[in-house]
């Protein structure tokens, strides 16, 4: 290359070439991080309204039962619930009811991820297409899960597939429009700047719309996962012959308040960490972003 | 041997109430090869308009625009662009944004690495090539925006306020090296600035826009030896001349 040979070396290395011991300086200027078990504890501090919670709900189911006997059924304390999962642990239905629901949550939004994503982008980076999409979307998006279960049930019989279609289509619309917005609302310089360097569309879209859009695609599946993990109950409703909403539904016409109690709190938990899951897979793939 | 051509352009725009708005009208100018060419004027007076013009990014209304007696009709490398704000892609490492345009280039790989490192070592970045731009200050993220611009060796650098934001001392400093690397590199620079002394210190000739719609008034020329010292009196006498003349042809054009 021509323009190399052109020039000495640049002029201004003073302020760069101490770059790495400017590093270690920093180092050994900020205190030294405190012990794991610090910080640890300091996170286990913040979990103190999560264990009062606990506590007043123990304390109402125990001593409310004293009042209004029938209390014992309709709200069984976190202990009761705790001997409901060993129970059903020993039995080893657990366990199954577990990896049944998120095998099928994951299925679903992962269906929903791979047609959504792709899809929303589009519809954000052309707006022609955006024009086109938008109608039906937006006609079929307002219709809640529940209403899709009789013909889903026609569609797919009775099986896998019609709970995981009613799950995915509680996770498809929020990971399309996240997508959808990620796309459009690029910074029109960014564009610029990819166009004035030589990019051509298609590096334009892999290069800059893409990463771009990163941030909003993450939070839409977060937000899908969430959702589809929501309709969890909805999606096992018919003939599951496991999974943690056929737990609930099936301990209902049983009346085992505490089946139905552990299944609401499995799916609470497990949507917590599903979430944290997707929060650290969000932070590999973009390491440049902070929000 | 004119390299970049601008004859009778005007340039509309379409507010969002749907109103049309006349950007710039008439403009015509030429700027030689290898020459430093400022375009000063208030903000609001279509000088970003007209840069984007250059660059590719929109059409004119009216006229032409010519590089090298070619019309320009699309953005790319040979004009390389540097904005007001950066726009460097912050999923991408210093080395990687100034890598960007060479990569678009298909150049190989060894190769694109050793311009990369001469344009970095160049804006004085070792030692940085790593870091996301959002690690970096605003005078070094400027930085990295003019090696990226430079990198992919473009025969004219569109720069568009890119000091705007830096604070003095920063700016003063960017404002020398930038005349360092032009001497270096020899390359045809059009730039623009709401600072006349700026745009004096920096430039061969300075055209002043006036706003509404925006039209080059006048152009300066300005012949002194670089550096230039602007407490200089034949500096000093020459911007206030501008700043003066402006003025009067801002209240001319304002209605009170």
């Amino acid at each position: 290359m021509s323009h190399i040979a052109s020039g000495a070396p640049g002029d201004l290395t003073a302020p760069s070439r101490a770059a790495a011991d400017h590093a270690a300086l920093a180092g050994t200027l900020i205190p030294p991080p405190p012990p794991a078990w610090r910080r640890l504890a300091r996170r286990l501090l913040h979990l103190w309204l999560l264990a009062l919670f606990l506590v007043a709900w123990q304390a109402v189911s125990t001593l409310g039962t004293r009042i209004n006997p029938q209390l014992d059924v309709m709200l069984p304390p976190p202990t009761a619930v705790f001997s409901a999962a060993q129970e059903l642990i020993a039995r080893g239905a657990l366990l199954t009811h577990v990896m049944d629901s998120l095998r099928r949550v994951l299925v679903a939004v992962g269906v929903g991820a791979i047609l959504g994503v792709p899809l929303g982008l589009a519809m954000g980076w052309s707006a022609g297409f955006r024009a086109s999409v938008d109608p039906l979307l937006e006609f079929i998006r307002p219709i809640p899960p529940l209403a899709w279960i009789p013909l889903s049930i026609l569609w797919f019989g009775i099986g896998d597939t019609q709970n995981e279609y009613i799950i995915f289509l509680a996770a498809f619309f929020p990971i399309v429009l996240n997508a959808m917005a990620g796309a459009r609302d690029v910074d029109t310089y960014l564009v610029r700047a990819g166009l004035s360097l030589g990019a051509r569309r298609r590096d334009l879209f892999l290069t800059v719309v893409l990463p771009a859009s990163l941030p909003n695609i993450f939070t839409g599946l977060r937000v899908g996962l969430g959702i589809g993990w929501m309709a969890l109950v909805a999606g096992e409703l018919v003939a599951a012959p496991t999974g943690l909403g056929f737990m609930i539904n099936n301990a209902r016409t049983l009346f085992r308040s505490d089946y139905i109690l552990l299944g609401m709190v499995l799916i609470g938990i497990l949507g917590l960490i599903l979430d944290f899951l997707m929060r650290q897979i969000a932070a590999i793939a973009m390491p440049w972003y902070r929000r | 041997m004119a390299q970049v051509v601008v004859r009778n352009v005007s340039k509309v725009h379409v507010s969002i109430k749907g109103e049309p708005l006349l950007a710039l009208h008439g403009v015509s100018f030429q700027v030689e090869d290898n020459e430093f060419f400022s375009i000063v004027g208030p903000s609001g007076c279509g000088k970003t308009t007209l840069l984007n013009l250059l660059a590719g990014f929109e059409m004119p209304t009216r006229g032409e625009l010519l590089v090298g007696g070619q019309t320009i009709r699309e953005p790319g490398w040979e004009r390389a662009v540097v904005f007001q704000e950066y726009a460097l892609f912050p999923w991408y490492t210093v080395a990687q944004n100034v890598a960007y345009g060479l990569k678009r280039k298909r150049l190989p790989e060894p190769e694109r690495r050793d311009v990369t490192d001469h344009y970095i070592g160049l804006v004085g970045l070792r030692g940085f090539e790593k870091r996301y731009p959002r690690d970096l200050s605003g005078g070094m993220r400027q930085r990295v925006s003019i090696a990226r611009a430079l990198a992919v060796n473009p025969s004219i650098l569109l720069m568009d306020e890119p000091f705007a934001s830096l604070d003095i001392q920063t700016r003063e400093f960017m404002q020398d090296e930038l005349l360092k690397i032009w001497q270096r590199e020899r390359k045809t620079v059009i730039f623009v600035t709401h600072s006349i002394d700026e745009a004096i210190k920096l430039s061969d000739r300075v055209a002043i826009m006036t706003p509404r719609p925006g039209h080059i008034e006048e152009i300066k020329t300005v012949d002194s030896a670089r550096p230039r010292d602007m407490t200089q009196p034949a500096m000093v006498q020459l911007a206030a001349e501008v700043k003066r003349w402006l003025r009067q042809q801002l209240f001319e054009s304002t209605p009170a």
